[in-house]
C-alpha cells in the first residue's frame, strides 16, 4: 500500500541526511578555520554554503510536491511539515557557519585570542548538537531529540565563559579589543547555532508526537 | 451540548454482530463525520439514528440512543423522530414530480395545505440549500431533469422543508463532480448554525475540510473519536493511523 509515497518519504529522509551532513561539515570547517586559518578550506566553505542553499530549495520543492500530490495526514503530514521547518534552521546554520568563517578572517593574533578561550570547545559542541538532531530525525528517536535540548545548556555555559574570557583579553591588552569583539561575535553565532539545533530537535519531537514539547 | 448520545449500543443482523458496544456523544450545531472501510458499520450506525434499520429483517439493537435526552427506540414515535432527523443519501432520489412538489411533499404530509405557506417553505428551503437562484424559474419543471448536483441539493432542500434538527448524510457527495461537491460542503458549513449534521464519507479530505469531530470505525467497533484535527494530525490508535494514511490492509 502506498509504495510510491513510502519511497518518496524515504528519499526525503535521505535528502535531509545529506543536507545535515553538509551543515555538520560546514561547522567543522568553520572550527578548523578559526584555529588554523586554512585558506584552502575557506574557499571550500564558500562552495559548501551554495550546496546547502540548493539542498534547501530542492527539499522544499520535494515537500511541497508531496503535500500537493499525496495530501498527507497524521504521521506523514507531521514528517513533511517538520522537514519543511527543519531545512530553514539547517540553512540558517549554514549561513552562520560561513559568517563565522568570514569573521575569523579579521582575527590576526590567533595565538593571543583564540587559544586562550573556549571557542573551539563551543564550536565542537554546536557541531555535535546538529549531528544529534539530524540523527534523532532519521531514527525517529525522541530521547535523542531531548538530549539536544539538554546540550543547549552546555553551549550556553560555554558562551558565558567565552564572554568572561573576552573581557579578560581586553583588560590584558587593549590592542586586542577589536579582535576580542570579533571573537565574541563568533561565540554568539555558535550559540545561535545551538538554538537552531534545538529548534530542529523540537520539530523532530513534533514529527514523532505531534507536539514540539521536549 | 450533545444532540445525540449513544450509550453501549450493539446492533445485530441476525447472528452477525454489526456494531459492537458503541459509545458516542455528538454535539449540537457541529458536523460529525463517520469514516472507515466498507463494511465497518458506519452507515449502519447512521441509519440507526433515524431508525431506518427498523425495516431490516432480523435487525436487533441493544443499548440506548438518545436525541436531546429522549430514547429514540423506546420513548419516541418514529414519525416524530424522522421529522426531527432528516436524511440525504448517496444517490440523489428526487420524486418523479416537479421541483415545487418535491419540496412541498413533506410539509403537505405534515398537514400544511395553505398555498402561501407552502410557497414560503419551498422558497426558504431552496434558499437554505443554496439552489433557489438556479431553480426559481423552474419550480414547475420535473426534478428529474436537473443535474446530479442540483438533484442532490434539491434532496437537501426537501429534507430541510420539514424543519428537522439533525441532518444525516450518507456519502451525499460521492457521486458528484468537484464543483457540486464544493457547493454542498459550503452548504453544510452554513447549515450547521441551525442544524446538527452527521455524515458518512469515504473522502478523507472532505471529513477534514468540513467536520468538527471524526469517528473512525473498523469491523463494527468505534476505534477512535476525537476532534477532526486531532484524528487527522495525531491519531491515538495505530489502526486509525494506518487507515487515514492509506496503509490499511
Amino acid at each position: 500500500m502506498r509504495e510510491y509515497f513510502d519511497t518518496e518519504l524515504l528519499n526525503l529522509n535521505n535528502q535531509l541526511i545529506g543536507m545535515g551532513t553538509l551543515v555538520e561539515k560546514a561547522i567543522r570547517n568553520a572550527v578548523k578555520i578559526i584555529v588554523s586559518n586554512d585558506q584552502e578550506l575557506l574557499e571550500k566553505s564558500r562552495e559548501q554554503e551554495e550546496l546547502i542553499n540548493s539542498a534547501e530549495k530542492k527539499i522544499q520543492n520535494h515537500c511541497l510536491r508531496l503535500l500537493l500530490h499525496q495530501a498527507p495526514v497524521a504521521n506523514d503530514l507531521r514528517s513533511i511539515s517538520a522537514a519543511l521547518k527543519m531545512i530553514t534552521d539547517l540553512e540558517r546554520i549554514g549561513d552562520q557557519a560561513i559568517d563565522i568563517v568570514e569573521m575569523s578572517q579579521y582575527i590576526k593574533n590567533r595565538n593571543n585570542v583564540i587559544s586562550v578561550t573556549h571557542i573551539d570547545e563551543m564550536a565542537n559542541q554546536a557541531s555535535k548538537m546538529v549531528t544529534l538532531s539530524i540523527d534523532a530525525f532519521v531514527k525517529k528517536d525522541f530521547e535523542l531529540a531531548k538530549s539536544v535540548s539538554k546540550s543547549d545548556d552546555i553551549i550556553d555555559g560555554l558562551f558565558d565563559r567565552v564572554k568572561v574570557e573576552t573581557v579578560e583579553i581586553i583588560e590584558r591588552d587593549k590592542a586586542l579589543s577589536e579582535e576580542a569583539i570579533d571573537l565574541m561575535l563568533i561565540a554568539k553565532y555558535l550559540e545561535r547555532i545551538g538554538d537552531h539545533a534545538v529548534n530542529i530537535a523540537e520539530w523532530v519531537a513534533f514529527s514523532i508526537t505531534g507536539s514540539r514539547e521536549l | 451540548m450533545d444532540k445525540f448520545i449513544i450509550d453501549n449500543m450493539n446492533l445485530y443482523y441476525g447472528s452477525f454482530h454489526a456494531l459492537k458496544n458503541v459509545n458516542l456523544n455528538m454535539p449540537k450545531n457541529k458536523i460529525t463525520a463517520f469514516i472507515g472501510p466498507s463494511g465497518c458499520g458506519k452507515s449502519t450506525l447512521l441509519k440507526s439514528l433515524n431508525r431506518m434499520n427498523d425495516l431490516v429483517e432480523g435487525c436487533k439493537i441493544t443499548g440506548d440512543i438518545k436525541l436531546d435526552g429522549t430514547d429514540i427506540y423506546s420513548d419516541m414515535d418514529v414519525n416524530v423522530l424522522r421529522k426531527k432527523v432528516g436524511m440525504v443519501f448517496q444517490k440523489a432520489n428526487p420524486f418523479p414530480m416537479s421541483v415545487y412538489d418535491n419540496i412541498a411533499f413533506g410539509p403537505r404530509t405534515h398537514g400544511i395545505k395553505k398555498k402561501s405557506e407552502l410557497d414560503r417553505i419551498v422558497e426558504e428551503s431552496l434558499r437554505d440549500a443554496a439552489i433557489w437562484d438556479e431553480l426559481k424559474d423552474r419550480l414547475k419543471k420535473s426534478a428529474l431533469g436537473l443535474s446530479g448536483g442540483q438533484q442532490q441539493r434539491l434532496c437537501i432542500a426537501r429534507a430541510l422543508a420539514v424543519k428537522p434538527e439533525v441532518l444525516l448524510m450518507d456519502e451525499a457527495t460521492s457521486a458528484l463532480d468537484p464543483i457540486s461537491t464544493g457547493k454542498i460542503e459550503e452548504l453544510c458549513l452554513k447549515l450547521k448554525d441551525d442544524y446538527t449534521i452527521i455524515m458518512v464519507t469515504h473522502n478523507m479530505q472532505q471529513a477534514l475540510r468540513i467536520s468538527d469531530n471524526t469517528a473512525f470505525f473498523l469491523l463494527g467497533e468505534m476505534v477512535e473519536y476525537n476532534s477532526t484535527d486531532a484524528v487527522f494530525s495525531s491519531p491515538k490508535d495505530k489502526r486509525t493511523e494506518e487507515y487515514i494514511t492509506g496503509r490499511f490492509g
